[in-house]
């Protein structure tokens, strides 16, 4: 299979590779359109602030192709929230393939948001075999606001959306790739879609 | 809810784990990337990994047992141990690492943690401090516990979170190795007045010490050595009984798998 994560200005993708190896599958890391539009499946990771990542993916013209993908596309944490209408760090308009908004946590509860939480309300083939109330790992200071596009919730100061799915995009506001063997079930439900959106459903 | 996370420490010297590790059912005892698998899998929720190595030329063994660990385990870890500057951080980063802690290094040029919050995210930026009690003042030690230095714990915390420190793992020597029980009032000083997590370390001894520095501590998360390695505690029970005792915990349900030593 295909498969390429996408080369930004953001950090911390290895351990998403590695995770990958972990599960027999190479991945390709790539900022180029072309490869992007050619793989099978896309990975959008990522740790790093919003509004430079945002002009990154405008200046390499990502910001208009990932929108555009057909196959099944999986953002992982800031590529949770850059696939967002907006994103609150930075007052940034975001890639728009989900409608909802991104907020800081308010202060009052220590942020980031650092440990093991659980995840509810599944829905959608990446939790297939998941149970309710799994607990995934997270590391995050922002967090999208709950909505119809939500598969799982999580509540931290406020619940927010924990993933989202539109057709064919998925998205992971916890990290799959550190979150034991929940995480690395969830990567492989991802990896197990199939390749068109053709057939996929909520 | 958010969980508290319990977090086996290992310290490591020329790429093996030191100290005695009485488990069963390990070909190599002293294999780090075998312990910290079977720590995973008997729900720990994240490993500190402190390297100890006395030699320079050592580090690099380090640098690919990271690689290693980061392969074979899908929970995240911190590296430390004589970090020294952006390069060190890089390196380990790169080696798969999820955090790297830094202590004598940042102490000695405070810069430093601006510097590498800055290029690599707060996120991934531990602060490890040794304190002990001087009297009414709690004093920062350097060199793992060898040098008093000028500093006073609470002030520096602040200081390094203001810098840009995500995490702040903080060590009592007056507790470390006695078994008696974590530091109650200052793990809760400092966890009160900051608004990142604290890892609260030393002295764990029993069961109850965890649940008092979750409870009392208002710890974020708790690390210990030597009562998970001798298995004098073992994680999948430390955690029923916390869960028993309206702790969060994450139970990961496989609490009878694990083989004696866990």
């Amino acid at each position: 299979m295909s498969l390429v994560v996408i080369k930004y200005n953001a950090g911390n993708i290895r351990s998403v590779l590695i995770a990958l190896g972990r599960l027999g599958v190479a991945a390709e890391i790539s900022n180029d359109p072309g490869r992007i539009r050619a793989a099978e499946k896309v990975i959008f990771p990522g740790v790093g602030e919003a509004s430079s990542a945002m002009r990154y993916l405008q200046e390499k013209k990502l910001d208009t192709l990932i929108p555009a993908l057909t196959q099944p596309v999986l953002g992982i944490c800031l590529g949770l929230q850059l696939m967002c209408r907006h994103s609150e760090e930075g007052d940034t308009p975001c890639l728009n393939v989900f409608s909802t908004r991104v907020r800081r946590f308010p202060p009052g509860k220590k942020v980031p948001h650092m440990g093991w939480n659980a995840i509810s309300s599944l829905r959608g083939p990446l939790f297939k075999g998941i149970p309710e109330n799994a607990y995934c790992y997270f590391v995050h200071s922002y967090a999208a606001e709950c909505c119809a596009e939500q598969t799982a919730v999580t509540e931290y100061v406020f619940p927010f959306a924990a993933a989202l799915q539109k057709d064919n995009f998925f998205a992971l506001q916890f990290h799959p790739e550190k979150s034991g063997d929940t995480g690395q079930r969830i990567l492989r439900n991802f990896l197990e879609l199939p390749p068109l959106k053709e057939g996929m459903q909520t | 809810m958010l969980t508290k996370r319990i977090i086996p420490c290992l310290d490591i010297r020329d790429g093996e784990t030191v100290k005695g590790v009485r488990f069963v059912e390990i070909r190599r005892a002293g294999d780090p990337v075998e312990l910290a698998r079977r720590y995973a899998e008997a729900g720990a929720d994240e490993l500190v990994f402190l390297d100890i190595t006395a030699t320079v030329e050592k580090r690099r063994t380090f640098a690919e047992l990271v690689e290693r660990i980061a392969f074979q385990i899908n929970i995240p870890f911190t590296v430390g141990g004589g970090i020294q500057n952006e390069s060190d951080v890089a390196r380990l980063l790169d080696a798969g690492a999820d955090k790297i802690s830094i202590n004598t290094a940042a102490v000695r040029d405070p810069g430093l943690i601006d510097t590498l919050a800055a290029r690599f995210g707060s996120q991934c930026i531990v602060l490890a401090v040794d304190c002990k009690q001087e009297g009414n003042i709690s004093r920062v030690y350097l060199n793992g516990g060898r040098k008093p230095s000028e500093r006073q714990t609470q002030e520096w915390v602040r200081e390094a979170v203001q810098r840009g420190a995500g995490e702040i793992l903080l060590t009592s020597m007056d507790h470390d190795g006695t078994k008696n029980g974590f530091a109650l009032e200052i793990t809760r000083e400092i966890s009160e007045a900051l608004p990142v997590p604290v890892i609260a370390s030393g002295g764990a001894g029993t069961p109850q010490h965890f649940f008092e520095v979750f409870r009392e501590g208002k710890a974020d998360a708790a690390l210990a050595a030597s009562v998970f390695h001798f298995a004098e505690i073992r994680i999948p029970e430390l955690k029923i009984l916390l869960h028993q005792q309206k702790i969060p915990v994450r139970l990961t349900g496989k609490d009878n798998d694990y083989g004696s030593g866990f």
